[in-house]
């Protein structure tokens, strides 16, 4: 397991180089100006752009521009273009935030989408099954912006549940779990709008999966032995699906951050995709930049742990 | 202990149309503690008659048409899935042909073994005991060392070993081995077996060996039973047909064994004999 | 001795495609899905193509009547009228076809780089393969719709730049799955007794490898095209898609933002579209997907 856990580290620094490459560059050969304001605005003296240049780098090089921007960002000194501040802070700010909203995500992704998996490799064929994976296609279809305004509208006038934001403005909560339910609610809302195209890839990908493992000798042993169908299903043939499921993960991540760009922006939830609209609305080229590494890097992260995990379940995994 | 009746199987082609007949009228009787055969090649119904015996052929594409199949006083076929249940493993366990795939791949051969016995036998206390008393029982050089092995670490031979220990661990009356020797080497063959009869001999279980290798059977099994395309084309005890053979088929199998000397080039067919 | 029969270049596929149709067909959305797909694409180039004679249906989408403004669905406006009192039917029609032209070109430009980088990988091998295989990995770490969004934004969006860019972004997906046929074809008898033959590479690849690679090809273009139409539908909501006065099912969503209480029709009818056109084809993909795999 440990050999394991080293190699893949060491490919995933390769990869956090890579990444550091696209995310700057696809920022920097963009054609168009880097400055902030109209190249022609002759507001802006020519001494204020000497400046900006010198100060983001633009008159060296670019593979020197990159080097300087990436120690920049690593040593907090890389600047937002809006407010001066260190980008690296801004994007610190929103991570917890994002953290909960994704991890949340995840895991309704996962437990829904694992029972309807299994659920759906049991009876297919049925109509039921059949009428559940239309269902499923639909929550793929469905557009994020769509069905979260039409959850708003729904839930805010019929059922009154606080939506924006991650907590209700001026009011004070007699104590700390009233609180903390609130914060559910805030949080469960987003979560699950894009948890929605998750569950669906999620059981869609079981329910292939499991239909081809209990075909396997093993799963005619086990009822050989007199097991209940539920334990053959959820102990024998889901420990053997799992393993895609688990390592995709992983790829559910940057389909999460993508989504959460729309979503954040309609539920006004304080994240970093909500911080990356404002800086592309803004042009504030460095965070742009910092965001496209961080959240790359986050991915990554995200694939690391996902392998890992997948490596703990499945013991063959170790010897790849 | 075991009475099969005239039973007849098919199966559905995947449009749903054709039923192609698998097994057209199969009689069988094993009596307690005894040792029945059944010899036939490839597509004769043998391994589907033994896996029919508990219904553990998935029902769509499988059609049961007709017969009876009684076990104990059970009757096979009707029985509600609970009965089902506690006979399998508990009454009548099975080996298969593939040691490799017919264990769990992510489970230890430990939690794969305990699993039978925490189901069947609830007044073993120590089941970690038990499973090494098993496990040496077939002939496993070190059990306890093995104990946390998974299935991909053990050898062929050693995977059978070890599905044999777990189906006898529940102290079955009756076990279907089904073809145990097929997949593994010529000289772990000879042992496996020879540890099947020592370990039946000691039990007092009865045994449905399925093979298509005539060969193996004689010193194993009393009786023998002919399959040849979804019917028993003879029938008896093992000594007598293999003197007086009275179907072509069972002569042409039984011509077909290798002998010492033996100068042929080609294998006789039926319609040679 | 199967697999030289399929690879045999000219070689009569017929029962193979036939196979594969009533594999296709047996799938219970497969033809529905098909069908919508059909209308969806009359209707747009339909309109596209009245419109470039002159003919609006039912009236120009870029009809502004302030006295019209935020009309209900009735016999006059079939789907109501917008903000500016333009008719939601027909700024409707003509976002079809902008939606159609954007999953098309963009799923080409994406087959186009993501064939190109698999096939160059899968057959050389070695050194170009890692490279390239790394270098997806990384790109796969990014949000799509973050980079389109970086990228639109900094180009400027128009819909040369947003098809474009949502093809750059999404050949990933093609090049993996190219690259794994180009890995088990490479290595068959028929590919090398081609080479043997002293065969040109390039010919190796075009005539035998991608034709039997084709299914899988195609099965990603179809599932390509509403991931694009859903790119495209999110950026024009955020601002940054076709921009205005041109009509796309995104901005007729995002015009209605505001009076959403009570112009429910500005949200409900081109989302409607947006979800029946995404549907169609990946019930259509998938049930190809599904005949494609059970081919061999």
């Amino acid at each position: 397991m440990g050999s394991f856990i080293i190699r893949r580290l060491g490919l995933s620094l390769v990869l956090l180089f890579i990444i550091s490459i696209i995310s700057f560059f696809i920022v920097t050969l963009t054609p168009g100006s880097p400055y902030p304001w109209g190249e022609l605005n002759p507001k802006i003296s020519a001494e204020v752009k000497a400046n900006f240049r010198k100060k983001f780098h633009l008159d060296r090089p670019l593979h020197e521009q990159y080097a300087l921007t990436m120690r920049d960002l690593f040593t907090g000194n890389l600047r937002s273009i809006k407010d001066d501040r260190p980008v690296m802070s801004r994007i610190m700010e929103r991570l917890p935030a994002t953290l909960a909203l994704n991890v949340t995500s995840i895991l309704i992704s996962l437990s829904f989408g694992t029972l309807l998996g299994v659920a759906a490799a049991r009876y297919a064929g049925s109509w039921q099954e059949i009428t559940g994976s239309f269902v499923t296609f639909i929550f793929i279809a469905l557009p994020g912006f769509w069905i979260s305004y039409l959850l708003a509208i729904v839930l805010v006038t019929t059922f009154g549940v606080p939506i924006l934001g991650t907590q209700s403005y001026g009011i004070d909560f007699p104590n700390a779990a009233a609180d903390w339910l609130d914060r559910l609610w805030h949080l469960l809302i987003p979560a699950t709008v894009l948890a929605l195209g998750g569950i669906a890839v999620q059981s869609r990908y079981l329910r292939a999966t499991m239909i081809g493992t209990m075909r396997e000798d093993y799963i005619r042993t086990a009822r050989s032995k007199g097991l209940q169908e539920e334990v053959v299903l959820y102990k024998h043939a889901l420990r053997n699906s799992i393993r895609p499921i688990i390592s995709g993960i992983g790829m559910l991540l940057p389909a999460l951050i993508s989504g959460a760009v729309i979503v954040e922006n309609i539920f006004a939830y304080p994240g970093m995709g909500r911080l990356g609209y404002e800086a592309v609305l803004e042009r504030d080229y460095p965070t742009l930049v910092a965001l496209n590494f961080v959240v790359a890097a986050l991915v990554l992260l995200g694939n690391l742990i996902s392998d890992i995990l997948s490596a703990a379940v499945d013991p063959r995994v170790r010897l790849e | 202990m075991l009475k099969i009746e005239n039973l007849q199987l098919g199966f559905t082609s995947p449009t749903g149309g054709v039923i192609t007949p698998a097994l057209k009228g199969v009689s069988l009787e094993l009596a307690k503690g005894e040792t029945l055969a059944i010899v036939g090649e490839s597509g004769s119904g043998k391994s589907v008659t033994a896996l029919a015996i508990t219904r553990l052929l998935p029902t769509p594409p499988a059609v049961y048409q007709g017969g009876r199949i009684f076990f104990e006083g059970h009757d096979m076929l009707s029985a509600p899935d609970a009965e089902l249940r506690k006979i399998r493993g508990g009454k009548i366990a099975y080996v298969f042909q593939e040691p490799s795939t017919s264990l769990n791949p992510v489970y230890t051969i430990r939690s794969q073994i305990a699993e039978m016995i925490s189901l069947h036998r609830p007044d073993v206390t120590d089941i970690d005991a038990e499973i090494i008393r098993w496990l040496d029982a077939v002939g496993i050089v070190d059990p306890k060392g093995r104990l946390h092995a998974y299935p991909h670490q053990l050898s062929g031979g050693m995977q059978q070993r070890v599905m044999i220990a777990m189906a006898l661990s529940a102290r079955p009356d009756l076990l279907i081995a089904d073809e145990p020797t097929t997949a593994l080497d010529v000289t772990i063959q000879k042992q496996i077996l020879d540890k099947l009869r020592e370990l039946q001999r000691e039990l007092g279980m009865a045994v449905l060996l399925i093979t298509h290798n005539f060969a193996i059977i004689k010193g194993l099994a009393r009786h023998v039973a002919v399959m040849y395309r979804g019917e028993v084309v003879e029938y008896g005890e093992t000594e007598q047909v293999l003197r007086n053979p009275v179907h072509p088929y069972t002569k042409a199998l039984i011509a077909c064994i290798p002998r010492l000397g033996d100068h042929r080039r080609r294998l006789p067919t039926i319609g040679e004999l | 001795m199967r697999s030289h029969i399929t690879l045999l270049k000219g070689s009569d596929k017929n029962p193979q495609a036939s196979r594969f149709l009533r594999r296709f067909l047996s799938n219970p959305f497969a033809l529905p899905a098909v069908v919508m797909i059909l209308l969806f694409v009359l209707i747009a180039l339909g309109t596209a193509v009245l419109s470039s004679f002159g003919h609006q249906w039912p009236c120009d989408p870029n009809l502004t009547n302030l006295e019209q403004k935020l009309l209900p669905p009735s016999s006059l406006h079939w789907l109501g009228t917008d903000n500016l009192g333009r008719d939601v039917l027909s700024r409707m029609l003509h976002g079809a076809y902008i939606s159609l032209t954007v999953g098309v070109v963009a799923v080409s430009v994406s087959l186009g780089i993501g064939v190109l980088v698999g096939a160059i990988s899968g057959y050389f091998g070695g050194l170009t393969d890692q490279i390239l295989m790394r270098s997806v990995d990384a790109l796969l770490c990014f949000p799509t719709f973050f980079l389109i969004l970086t990228v639109v934004a900094i180009l400027g969006p128009s819909l040369i730049n947003i098809v474009v860019i949502i093809g750059l972004v999404s050949w990933t997906g093609t090049a993996r799955l190219v690259r794994a046929e180009f890995l088990t074809l490479r290595e068959t008898e028929y590919v090398k007794g081609a080479r043997v033959l002293g065969q040109h590479s390039w010919k190796i690849i075009t005539q035998h490898i991608l034709p039997n690679a084709a299914a899988p090809i195609l099965v990603t273009a179809v599932l390509g095209i509403p991931d694009a139409i859903l790119s495209e539908a999110g950026l024009s909501f955020l601002g940054f898609g076709v921009q205005p006065p041109q009509a796309t099912w995104g901005n007729i969503i995002a015009d209605g933002k505001t009076y959403l209480l009570y112009a429910w029709w500005l949200n409900l009818f081109p989302g409607l579209a947006i979800l029946i056109a995404s549907l169609s084809f990946y019930l259509a993909g998938d049930a190809l997907r599904e005949a494609a795999e059970g081919r061999d």
